[in-house]
């Protein structure tokens, strides 16, 4: 008979190929952790033929003896030794006979595709997503002119709702963005007139500047973190709780439904809003320049008036018009296009404000491309 | 969940103990004086009607809901009693299983299992590794180890919130309604692992659920709530209750009758 092999909580004896393994003491996680590598000790005898238990000296046990268990039972099949589990507690065998005898095969990382073909994917992806963008502008389109004859499943309600979300209730935000805007417009105006002495043209400065550029540009950009990453986050949280699923099984048309009050409202709204900027933006500015340049107020009025004409507000309203539909729609999509998991909805409420922070600077710059372009 | 070798004394003693419970939410007391003894290494079911409390009862038993009145007394301990620390600490031998899973959504099978043992243990990864293929193998979940929750069925995600459960070997295992949703031959199977777990590790089971088959065929005792009197009107186990209590609310819910005064009633 050989000497024993020993180990933490365990001792074997092999005797003419018979291996007795005596496990004594705790096995749990918490006073021992794991012995992983018995197996590998104790099957470097190459003369045994048999594993036997005694456990009569065994205290309490967890997991930690069911995974040593279960790496005997694997090693003693591939040596072909005879595993008698006989000796072990009830309990034990129970648990044993739970367990597959080979562990799954691992899972095989998926292979990394070449360059191009992971760039045709993406351009696959992304013209996929275009199309389906595009669908989803024109199905828009189609039933907001259906709506205006009143055939659309909008219900006015939603519509209302959607319009005091995206317009009243924004009102604080946007005033106090383009008050500031409209100040800081002014000082860095103030600062570089002056050197010129032409401090009067900051009245034509700011009126310009916030009609046309800042006021819908900022509203926009409000309006995108505020209201467009919320229809992303609705509209993604509703296709993870299955709500659109049941709408369509309802045969209730999506876009009647969902788009259209939100594209509508903030389509709608945002012109007012913007306006409404401008006009805040302009009294930040005044005050700045007023306070700062000692300008008569009723000489930047006057000046003002002559600068600002009714072709900038109605570009202006133009631009917010456009804004307000590019955001509502692209988040609307974004939300649509969700996966069903909270991860999906953070995600869908991040892409709804940054695209439309970039698709509205975007938009703004073909704007003013064609505007020069036009002598506008 | 550590299995105690020779401790008869062990066993029967209750694991836990209710005494006088009173919860609810602000504005909306679902139940009081409610009281019940949890025998160790049973499995047993909180029944009732729905909008009873019976999910509110699981929640306040494992620690995550303060009762406004009573004690549940672990290991000679009063949960209600103990501060926010210490009740964690606690916690942490527990185990629950939510309705639907409540798998983490960012993580695969395999990293919701292998989480809390992260957390709160000093293993290295490869003994992370060797538990959490253990746990997924003992719920017989050998596919699907690393997808995400949202690809997996309703029953692979039962699943994998069982071994998630077990992942810390817990002394007391909490399963909100863990059959809801699946087909009968899966509720079944479902039932089965349950009590084979019990079974195996020893550990006691504390159910919530309205599938009259699991709790007929796997449960040891029980409490029964009652949504009108807001207590508890019954205790024992399902079988011992759908056979000999005359309480006709409890009468009716075992059997699967209409209670007696249903204006819907033939």
């Amino acid at each position: 008979m050989a000497e024993p092999l020993t180990g933490r909580g365990w001792s074997a004896r092999v005797d003419r190929g018979a291996a007795m393994l005596s496990l004594i003491q705790d096995w749990t996680i918490g006073d021992s952790g794991l012995e992983l590598g018995v197996a590998a000790t104790l099957f470097d005898r190459p003369d045994i033929r048999s594993l036997r238990f005694d456990t009569r000296e065994l205290g309490r046990w967890d997991s930690s003896l069911l995974i040593f268990l279960a790496a005997m039972r694997r090693e003693s099949k591939l040596r072909n030794v005879e595993f008698d589990q006989t000796g072990l507690p009830l309990a034990a065998r129970q648990l044993l006979a739970l367990l597959p005898e080979q562990p799954p095969a691992p899972v095989a990382a998926s292979p990394r595709l070449p360059v191009v073909e992971r760039l045709g994917a993406w351009v696959i992806g992304r013209s996929t997503e275009l199309m389906a963008f595009t669908t989803l502008i024109g199905e828009t389109v189609l039933r907001t002119t259906a709506a205006l004859r009143g055939r659309a499943r909008m219900r006015l309600v939603d519509l209302f709702e959607r319009m005091q979300e995206a317009g009243i209730d924004a009102l604080p935000m946007v005033a106090l963005v383009n008050v500031l805007v409209g100040g800081i417009v002014a000082f860095v105006g103030a600062v570089q007139l002056r050197r010129f002495g032409a401090g009067i043209y900051i009245a034509n400065l700011i009126g310009v500047a916030e009609v046309r550029e800042m006021a819908p540009l900022m509203t926009a950009i409000v309006m995108s973190g505020r209201t467009g990453s919320a229809y992303a986050a609705e509209l993604a949280t509703m296709q993870g709780s299955e709500e659109i699923d049941a709408l369509r099984a309802f045969g209730i048309p999506i876009v009647d439904y969902l788009v259209l009050p939100r594209v509508s409202a903030l389509t709608t709204m945002m012109p007012a809003l913007s306006l409404y900027a401008a006009a805040l933006g302009i009294c930040g500015g005044f005050s700045v320049a007023v306070a700062m340049m000692n300008i008569a107020p009723a000489a930047f009025v006057a000046q003002m008036r002559s600068a600002v004409g009714l072709g900038e507000i109605f570009f202006g309203l133009a631009k917010a018009t456009a804004f307000g539909a590019w955001i509502a729609t692209s988040s609307c999509r974004i939300g649509l296009n969700a996966g069903r998991s909270a991860t999906d909805v953070g995600q869908a409420a991040t892409t709804g404000a940054v695209s439309g922070i970039v698709g509205v600077i975007a938009l703004d710059a073909v704007f003013d491309v064609c505007a020069n372009a036009l002598g506008l | 969940m550590s299995q105690a070798s020779g401790a008869p004394e062990a066993a029967a003693a209750p694991k836990l103990r209710v005494r006088g419970l009173a919860f609810g939410y602000p504005g909306l007391p679902l139940q009081h004086d409610v009281s019940f003894d949890v025998k160790s290494g049973s499995i047993f079911a909180i029944m009732g009607a729905s909008g009873s409390g019976k999910s509110t009862l699981l929640k306040a038993l494992a620690g995550l809901l303060l009762p406004s009145a009573g004690s549940i007394i672990f290991g000679g301990e009063d949960c209600c009693a103990m501060d926010a620390v210490r009740r964690e600490a606690i916690g942490r031998r527990f185990g629950v299983l939510f309705q639907g899973g409540a798998l983490w959504s960012s993580m695969t099978a395999a990293e919701n299992v292998a989480l809390p043992l992260q957390m709160f243990t000093d293993l290295d990864a490869a003994a992370i590794d060797a538990l959490v293929q253990l746990k997924l193998s003992l719920v017989g979940l050998d596919t699907g180890r690393a997808s995400m929750p949202s690809d997996l069925s309703g029953g692979m995600r039962q699943r994998v919130g069982l071994a998630r459960a077990l992942s810390l070997d817990p002394e007391i295992l909490f399963l909100d309604e863990p059959s809801a949703g699946l087909d009968p031959i899966s509720s079944r199977r479902f039932d089965d692992l349950v009590q084979e777990l019990r079974d195996g590790f020893g550990v006691t089971i504390i159910m919530v659920s309205h599938e009259l088959p699991s709790l007929l065929g796997i449960c040891d005792d029980g409490v029964f709530l009652d949504a009108e009197t807001k207590t508890a009107i019954a205790h024992g186990s399902p079988r011992v209750l759908r056979e000999t209590c005359t309480q006709p609310t409890v009468h009716a819910f075992m059997n699967r009758e209409r209670p007696p005064g249903d204006l819907d009633a033939p």
